[in-house]
């Protein structure tokens, strides 16, 4: 099994706050870590090729600093990664990065049986850029998955258990295929000395757009049909904080009295 | 390219800009702001500068199309055994507003097999829609991405919306990306908010990035045409129904066959809980509080007694204690119920990214220092075990159950 798993450096929002002079979010000594979905994405990767053999190739779209989360996704058992970035790059919308990361696969990867993406990233949120991949490799997709529960190489067919709002969906699907893989797949291992020592000395190859053979006016801020016009502070909750003091004996029943009052409980 | 200028003699060294960069990307070097890679020229410095000292430039687009091809608002009518979802009919209601301001009409458009087509078309014309594009295949019985995707596809491309707009569950949000890759269209996620211009016609999405942490409102350029947005369910209200209104019915022919179709759906298997979270009107949460599986009954008989659904924190499902699907937050789920009380919560700013929106947050915390009470509406400070079951009792008793 041929897999490609692409993942994106995030900053780690345990660490974000706002100011509340500005109230804009403060960056600075903000860590980045791994998109805590891409972690699954390698882990799943890492567990089917123990189980079938193969050879795992990690991509990741950003600037420099991004060769840390490949660095990472090295010490945990990846055999190739590559780090795809290139001021021209800049600006890419979920469109143009899609074109971006399947031109990659496609140029550098070459054939793969599964492409495996984490649902979405946890800062821009927007779970589109798998299944953009899958569109511009004309492979299928299947999202949500939170179980593979049975891949038969030879026969070129996958089954997977995807998480709806209202209950699981088993489906089936040939190979290659990409999956966007939710929390609940696995759990992800800690890397082991020699993967660390190992990955600390690698070279990371980065990859322009030259390199992967992109089409300039499908990448970047020149291939996204959609811009960012405006940027601002969520409102802030009204009328909250409200704590209801004094015995519990009359504070309960005064909660369910605001409660029942809003006619939502019926 | 697209280049961000900073004029080093205008410059003051204010730092204004530096704290409006949501992406970080701003910086003083001697004195004077300096951009690095990290820029997606968004603009935000631009606006903030007091002195006017920085400038963007773009680049024209290469594509040009004839944007007066392209009218009227669409709505992606979902549905999954035998009902459409609510957000197909609150994106009615929102895109009458749409269509109004800018003078066109408001169409829906259906995929299903001929039982569902017929039955669905007539809700959405009672919902508001004027005219519903439908396709009626075997093959469109139930979602699928490759079938439901080239429905659209050639729906979009042959009839030229100005405005397409999905639910943001996970079906609209698996193929919406689909769609919109395969006409190179621009496509928002997961929006909160919709405005249009009448002039322009341009539709400004606002969304939520960073867990909530920020809002960002986004455009498409002219040259992209349709607009298409994900929106999220229960951000708009829930439009009244009138069997009296009528529409028209376009139907096409889905250009497939079965073999085209690259998966199949093998099962499903309905969750344990009778109610969903993104369906909820009120949830209760438990968290590292409860600790420990069997507690959660105290969680779940308040909910039964509120027909309610339950959710989790991060901390609770990471113990075993339930399982993954009832996790609320930016690893779980996102909701936005009208009551949501969370019980031995501590209110993370992970949890908080999947709850912050609901209208009324009620918290049962031991700690008073527990951020839940700062976003909260109504807080009690004691222990979860004493708290929730008295509240059981409580509303057992005014609903008589």
């Amino acid at each position: 099994m041929k897999i490609a798993v692409c993942i994106k450096q995030v900053p780690d929002t345990t660490d974000v706050k706002i100011d509340p002079k500005t109230n804009t979010l403060v960056r600075e000594g903000v860590a980045s870590i791994t998109n805590p979905f891409d972690e699954y994405a390698i882990e799943e990767a890492l567990l089917i090729k123990e189980k079938h053999g193969g050879e795992i190739h990690v991509i990741s779209m950003g600037p420099p600093q991004a060769s840390e989360v490949l660095k990472n996704a090295l010490a945990v058992g990846a055999d190739k990664v590559y780090l795809v970035s290139d001021r021209a790059f800049a600006g890419a919308d979920t469109l143009a990065t899609a074109y971006t990361v399947a031109k990659t696969i496609q140029a550098i990867v070459g054939e793969v049986d599964l492409v495996i993406c984490g649902k979405q990233a946890i800062d821009g949120d927007t779970a589109q850029v798998g299944p953009g991949i899958a569109t511009r490799l004309g492979i299928p997709q299947l999202t949500y998955v939170s179980k593979i529960k049975e891949i038969d190489p030879a026969k070129r067919r996958i089954v997977v258990e995807r998480l709806l709002e209202d209950g699981r969906e088993i489906v089936e699907s040939s190979l290659p295929v990409l999956l966007t893989v939710m929390k609940d797949i696995n759990e992800p291992r800690l890397p082991s000395l020699i993967g660390i020592k190992k990955a600390a000395k690698a070279q990371i190859p980065t990859l322009t757009a030259k390199d992967i053979g992109a089409d300039e006016n499908r990448i970047g801020l020149k291939g996204s049909p959609t811009w960012v016009t405006k940027v601002f502070s969520p409102e802030a909750r009204r009328g909250g904080g409200e704590i209801l003091q004094g015995e519990l004996s009359e504070v309960v029943p005064l909660l369910v009295n605001k409660l029942m009052d809003t006619k939502v409980i019926k | 390219m697209a280049k961000l200028i900073i004029d080093k003699d205008t410059c003051t060294g204010c730092e204004s800009c530096i704290s409006a960069c949501p992406f970080g990307a701003l910086s003083m070097k001697e004195g004077i702001a300096t951009v690095d890679e990290k820029c997606t020229f968004c603009g935000a410095c631009v606006d903030v500068c007091p002195v006017s000292a920085i400038t963007l430039e773009k680049e024209e687009k290469a594509v040009t199309i004839d944007i007066s091809a392209y009218k009227d608002v669409w709505i992606f009518i979902e549905h999954e055994h035998g009902k459409v979802g609510n957000v197909s009919f609150e994106l009615l209601g929102e895109g009458r507003k749409l269509a109004d301001a800018i003078g066109c009409k408001l169409c829906g458009m259906l995929f299903g097999d001929r039982e569902a087509v017929d039955r669905f078309a007539k809700d959405a014309i009672a919902y508001g829609a004027e005219k519903v594009y439908v396709m009626e295949s075997p093959l469109l019985k139930q979602y699928c991405t490759d079938s439901y995707a080239k429905a659209a596809v050639d729906l979009i491309r042959k009839y030229k919306p100005e405005i397409v707009l999905f639910g943001a569950t996970t079906q609209g949000r698996d193929f919406a990306g689909t769609v919109a890759t395969t006409i190179e269209a621009g496509l928002t996620a997961d929006c909160t908010g919709l405005e249009i211009d009448p002039e322009t016609k341009y539709l400004k999405q606002t969304r939520p990035a960073f867990g909530g942490n920020i809002m960002a409102t986004i455009l498409d350029y002219p040259n992209y045409r349709p607009q298409m947005s994900t929106v999220r369910p229960k951000v708009f209200p829930m439009p009244s129904r009138d069997d009296s209104r009528k529409g028209e019915i376009i139907r096409e022919t889905l250009q497939m066959t079965e073999d085209q179709a690259r998966t199949k759906i093998l099962e499903f298997i309905k969750g344990a809980e009778t109610v969903n979270l993104a369906d909820a009107e009120i949830i209760v949460s438990g968290g590292r509080g409860v600790g420990g599986p069997e507690n959660f009954k105290v969680i779940r008989e308040l909910a039964q007694a509120l027909d309610a659904a339950v959710g989790a924190s991060r901390a609770a499902v990471d113990s075993g204690w339930i399982p993954y699907e009832h996790q609320v937050g930016q690893t779980g789920r996102t909701v936005r119920p009208k009551i949501y009380i969370a019980c031995g919560i501590s209110g993370s700013i992970q949890h908080q990214a999947g709850m912050k929106t609901s209208e009324i947050i009620v918290a049962v915390n031991k700690d008073p220092e527990a951020p839940i009470f700062k976003i909260a509406t109504y807080g009690i400070v004691g222990d979860l075990f004493t708290v929730v079951p008295m509240l059981t009792e409580e509303f057992k008793k005014r609903l008589a159950r």
